[in-house]
């Protein structure tokens, strides 16, 4: 019911909304929660193990009753909390966990058989079959005791995350919060103040505190407005700050769009923020805790606070005749403003006897609700005094038990919260979280003038710290009645009395868990689900310990508490992976040739984080092996092109360029030749190879190192470390080069006919031998040729400036089609080199040795190098090794793949018969079948031999029979021809 | 004989840019030659620098120069120099290596510029912290990047030439957010 007058919602903007297919009527600031009260609406969802009716118990983040789906199709969200959502026109809003409908749901037939479900009661009864868990009792269970689903479709909204920094971070917006960010920013510090509430103000909007004698709304939007205009802050509404993490940083969830009606698509829903912060305050204020008693869950019964907060903020009554229930004086004030706003208050029940009323009301000392009856909803009330029980007829009870200051984000890095007396309540270690001072009610400050001064403090304190002079601000006048609470956790009696709403734990299954031995709070945690839901327990944790701590016999200090961890509240994991969503979670690397290889319809595959062709289909060309058959041909028979701009490419310099060389590589490279390319293996310290490829020498102090594609960042650190840290005084200094230059490799017989219609000075075999490199003029463009051979064909490979690199190609390709060769992609690339025996990842796959690969020769005797000694350990040059070999089909089945195994002919394939495996394969077109390359124990010397083949995967059992591993011209005549 | 054959350049953005979107704008820019530059004695190159070009060789985090020719910090031991074609007598005290070609070279600008730069890099690049002349490398997404604040709105953003693509998918993602909140 919305009383006139009052509420801080804007009644000129009426907005429409659907609850469960009912149209709803609210205005612009509700929420979800305070729109429903308003028209009179209760019941607001089902409970997750019992089915119990439930509506709000709170007025914010913290609710564990009214969770909603919101939206429809695939963006819809569940599990918010009607107390955050705020409304907008044509919002969608659906009860949980209810079938068929939220009125009548069948599902309630849980609570009548609650006697049977208490905790503990799966552990116990579903043990037997085992098997019958995971199958039968799990779903099942699982689907008569939930929370809302999503859709099962891919969300396409957008997320994001980003990053910000300050001096200082201030979590709350409440009078501490206020305050603090006051001080420091008229103090000239970057101020970031974040709160999780549309509006900032924290308990200022819900209450009708006075500040310097000014209404505590007014007061606020005052500061806000003050704030607002400053460079150096920013206001972060509708931020929750979910986390604390190492170094000052924070994490904080940002709602962006779920309050607008129909977002900009561009517009993310939520962002991510990681905030860096200085120094930080917390005041996050404090949580207002409900009384255990039978049935104390129904809608209508909330907490004190809440009814205050739908009374003042949002202009609503949550009922025509309010009782309040509490053993505080502050819960007090709930009476009275009632009162002010003409709402019929029945009783104050008051559980302590010396309580005193502030004001005109009835007040029962002494009193406690033991009772309450209304199944969609509160109709009456039983309470108990000395003098025995009475009813009261009621549809809503504000309860109060006290509060308990939010410690949550102090606990993040383990620290504990301790016990204070006198307000019954944990408070946080002020030191719990390295540059954070905690302020306000979350520290334990339970009055407005208290809240306002320990802001005021904690930026002061944080401002000297940061080295900043404080500005000289006076702390307003405001209330400072000291709190007065005499706990009460549960009122006792029979009936389940709720601790947990959102995990339907009751004061009768912490009592269980105590009796069967779970007397540690973290068993007890875990026996009765208290505190794991998606509240974390913020309602419950504190009473359910107590309950805990009674039944054990110990204090409430030495029951401790549980360990609250990120996210304060719910973050959704699309917010965490914001910007990874299909191609975004690795960037792409496109070579120069990308436009031109997509347009003649190649398939790009990921080769790291290039995309690279693997074939070019021609016209009638049905699968991949008839292109690749075909591209294979042209580098044998004529010309082929192909990107190998991929390859790292690294400049090296200086005068101690080439002991650079020979200290990284283990052949010589200072006896390499100006205009000589060679061949280079390369060992990690351990003495494993860890990359192989060609240096140049292009000068006297000049080389370019090529890679692998896969290796080139490693090699490239590799190189970093060996200049950082093993010769830091010579001269020579690296750089890649890899982006710089487009570079191709033009293979087969027509190779140098094609480079000659290119260059301005024509070559021959004599001026241009295997193994030169130079300079020459393509075009009038300085270029790079190298004639190496990764085909085993007459090749050569040129480099340009990568900005010709697209219009290189695509004459190269022109070019070789005339010729009647054309592109080739990586098939085509890994047939060629496999047929020539030349080794790629697959086999220098990091276990394997120089030796192994048969390149041990390749250690020069006549200096050191990385991993020399440790390549000559006992073991990693045993003839017995796996060592390289080729593999040819010679069983019925003539298929060969990758990741064979290979055992002794006709033994069983089993690991203990293993005699090695296979690394690569590809269908040789030179040969008409199936070769391989893999590693065979002692192998170099078991040319001849057959093996049995068993790929388990695949299913494949055949016989192979080793061989050289070079398959096609062993002699190297057509490289060099 | 070569036939007559002209090849014609592409730049790395060819195709993707200019973006104008919300508040900022992201244009390719043409830097001229790019030259790295890493001194094996540094201040025998800092004497070097200065008789060539005016510039001095900048401290980490920093560039030196203007829109002629400017030398911005590249990492340990290292500087970019960007505009002119380095004069041979650097090549005594340094390792020059042409990098004209290896870099996507993007201005981002605009009053959301920064808050742009918010979303994908995780250094402060406000305008209190990071003023005109500052430079840092860093990531953006996922992308090694250096970036310097050239002028009061405006950041200039190298990424590797075969990352333009993520690049500026990244960055217009990131402008569309800011655009979509005014």
């Amino acid at each position: 019911m919305r009383i006139a007058g009052k509420g801080r919602i804007d009644r000129s903007a009426p907005v429409s909304f659907r609850f469960d297919g009912m149209q709803y009527k609210g205005f612009a600031g509700d929420t979800v929660a305070s729109a429903l009260l308003a028209s009179g609406v209760r019941l607001m969802g089902r409970s997750f193990k019992y089915h119990r009716p439930r509506g709000v118990l709170t007025a914010g983040s913290e609710e564990p009753n009214a969770l909603m789906t919101i939206g429809v199709g695939a963006a819809r969200e569940p599990n918010v909390r009607a107390t955050v959502q705020e409304i907008y026109e044509g919002l969608e809003a659906r009860a949980q966990n209810a079938f068929p409908s939220l009125d009548f749901d069948l599902l309630a037939i849980n609570d009548l058989a609650s006697p049977f479900l208490s905790a503990g009661f799966y552990y116990k009864t579903f043990m037997w079959p085992r098997a019958f868990w995971e199958r039968l009792y799990e779903p099942a269970i699982r689907r008569a005791a939930g929370l809302g689903a999503l859709s099962g479709e891919a969300d396409q909204d957008r997320y994001e995350k980003a990053f910000a920094f300050c001096d200082l971070l201030v979590i709350g917006a409440g009078p501490a919060g206020l305050m603090a960010a006051l001080v420091a920013a008229r103090s000239g510090a970057d101020v970031i103040l974040a709160d999780e509430d549309a509006q900032m103000g924290g308990r200022l909007l819900s209450d009708t505190e006075t500040v310097d004698g000014q209404d505590g709304a007014d007061w606020a939007a005052s500061v806000l407005e003050e704030l607002k205009g400053m460079e150096n802050v920013r206001l972060m509404s509708r931020t929750t700050v979910t986390g604390v993490y190492d170094q000052g940083t924070f994490g904080a969830l940002e709602r962006v769009s779920h309050h607008i009606a129909r977002p900009d698509g561009r517009l993310p829903r939520e962002t991510f923020w990681r905030i860096v912060a200085k120094r930080s305050i917390l005041a996050a204020g404090a949580l207002e805790r409900p009384v255990a008693f039978q049935n104390n869950d129904r809608p209508g019964i909330m907490t004190a606070g809440a009814v205050r907060s739908y009374l003042n903020r949002w202009g609503v009554a949550p009922g025509k005749s309010v009782t309040l229930f509490a053993n505080n004086d502050d819960a007090h004030r709930t009476a009275l403003d009632l009162i002010a706003a003409g709402v019929h208050v029945t009783a104050v029940l008051d559980s302590r006897t010396d309580a005193q009323a502030q004001g005109d009301y009835r007040l029962i000392r002494g009193a406690q609700v033991c009772n309450s009856t209304g199944r969609k909803g509160l109709d009456a009330i039983t309470y108990r005094t000395t003098s025995g029980e009475d009813k009261l007829s009621t549809d809503c009870l504000a309860m109060s038990g006290g509060w308990n200051p939010t410690v949550h984000l102090t606990c993040h890095m383990n620290g504990r919260p301790e016990w204070d007396e006198s307000i019954a309540s944990f408070v946080p270690r002020q030191d719990a979280i390295p540059d954070m001072t905690v302020a306000g009610a979350a520290s334990g400050r339970f009055t407005l003038h208290g809240c306002l001064t320990s802001g005021a403090d904690a930026a002061r304190a944080a401002l000297s710290a940061l080295g900043m002079t404080v500005a000289d601000i006076a702390v307003p006048q405001a209330d400072d009645t000291p709190y007065a609470i005499t706990p009460l956790w549960a009122v006792a009696g029979k009936g389940r009395a709720w601790l947990d709403f959102q995990n339907d734990v009751t004061v009768k299954d912490v009592k269980q868990a105590a009796t069967e031995n779970f007397r540690s709070v973290e068993h007890m945690k875990r026996y009765t689900t208290q505190g794991m839901a998606t509240d974390q327990g913020k309602n419950s944790n504190v009473a359910a310990l107590a309950v805990l701590a009674d039944a054990t016999g110990r204090g409430i200090p030495e029951t401790g508490t549980t360990t609250f961890r990120p996210p304060y509240t719910p973050v959704t994991l699309a917010a965490l992976g914001a910007g990874s969503r299909g191609k975004g979670f690795a960037p792409e690397r496109h070579t120069t040739s990308h436009a031109a290889s997509v347009a003649m319809g190649a398939p790009m595959i990921e080769a790291g984080l290039w995309y690279r062709p693997s074939y070019f289909p021609r016209k009638g060309e049905t699968n991949w092996r008839q292109s690749c058959d075909r591209e294979v041909g042209h580098v044998r028979n004529a010309v082929g092109v192909c990107d190998v701009s991929t390859l790292g490419k690294i400049d090296i310099q200086g005068a101690d360029a080439a002991k650079l060389l020979d200290f990284a590589y283990t052949n010589m490279f200072s006896t390499l030749k100006v205009g000589r390319v060679r061949y280079g293996l390369m060992l990690r310290e351990d003495g494993h190879v860890m990359d192989d490829g060609t240096t140049a020498r292009l000068g006297e102090t000049h080389f370019v190192m090529t890679t692998t594609t896969a290796a080139a960042g490693q090699v490239m650190r590799h190189l970093e470390f060996l200049t950082q840290a093993h010769h830091p005084e010579w001269d020579v200094r690296i750089m890649s080069v890899t982006e710089q230059w487009a570079q191709f490799a033009i293979a087969g017989p027509k190779s140098r006919d094609l480079v000659n219609g290119l260059v301005e000075t024509p070559i021959d075999n004599d001026t241009w031998p295997f193994m030169a490199c130079g300079p020459v003029r393509v075009a009038g463009i300085d270029a790079r040729l190298f004639r190496i051979s990764f085909s085993g064909e007459h090749a050569y490979e040129l480099a340009v400036p990568a900005r010709y690199g697209d219009a290189l190609f695509r004459v190269l390709v022109k070019r070789a089609e005339a010729l009647e060769g054309g592109a080739y992609g990586m098939e085509a690339l890994n047939v060629l080199r496999i047929e020539k025996g030349h080794i790629t990842h697959s086999e220098i796959h990091g276990r394997t040795t120089a030796f192994d690969v048969g390149m041990d020769r390749m250690i020069s005797a006549k200096k050191d190098c990385i991993g020399k000694t440790m390549a000559a350990r006992e073991g990693l040059v045993d003839d017995d090794r796996a060592q390289l070999v080729g593999l040819k089909p010679v069983g019925a089945i003539k298929k060969l793949t990758a990741g064979a195994h290979l055992y002794a002919d006709a033994s069983e394939a089993v690991p203990a018969n293993d005699q090695g495996y296979v690394t690569s394969v590809a269908f040789s077109p030179a040969f008409g079948h199936y070769i391989g390359l893999g590693f065979v124990r002692g192998g170099a010397e078991r040319h001849g031999d057959r093996l049995r083949f068993v790929d388990a995967l695949r299913g494949i059992d055949t016989v192979v029979e080793v061989c050289s591993p070079v398959f096609l011209d062993p002699e190297g005549g057509r490289a060099r021809g | 004989m070569a036939d007559a054959l002209t090849l014609t350049a592409t730049t790395p953005c060819y195709g993707l840019l200019p973006k104008s979107i919300g508040t900022c704008d992201l244009i390719e820019t043409n830097l001229g030659r790019l030259t790295s530059i890493a001194p094996y004695k540094q201040s025998a190159l800092s004497e070097a620098l200065k008789d060539a070009h005016r510039l001095a060789f900048p401290a980490p985090n920093r560039m030196t120069g203007n829109d002629g020719a400017r030398a911005i910090w590249f990492g340990r031991d290292m500087a970019l120099l960007v505009g002119p074609t380095p004069d041979a007598a650097l090549a005594e005290h340094a390792a020059l290596t042409d990098q004209t070609d290896a870099w996507a070279c993007v201005t981002l600008s605009g009053e959301d510029a920064a808050a742009v730069l918010a979303r994908l890099v995780p250094v402060d690049l406000s305008a209190a912290k990071f003023k005109r002349g500052h430079t840092a490398r860093t990531q953006l997404g996922h992308l090694n990047a250096s970036i310097t604040r050239t002028e009061a709105d405006s950041y200039l953003i190298l990424v590797f030439r075969s990352m333009a693509t993520t690049l500026v998918h990244d960055l217009v993602t990131a402008m569309e957010s800011l655009a979509a909140r005014r």
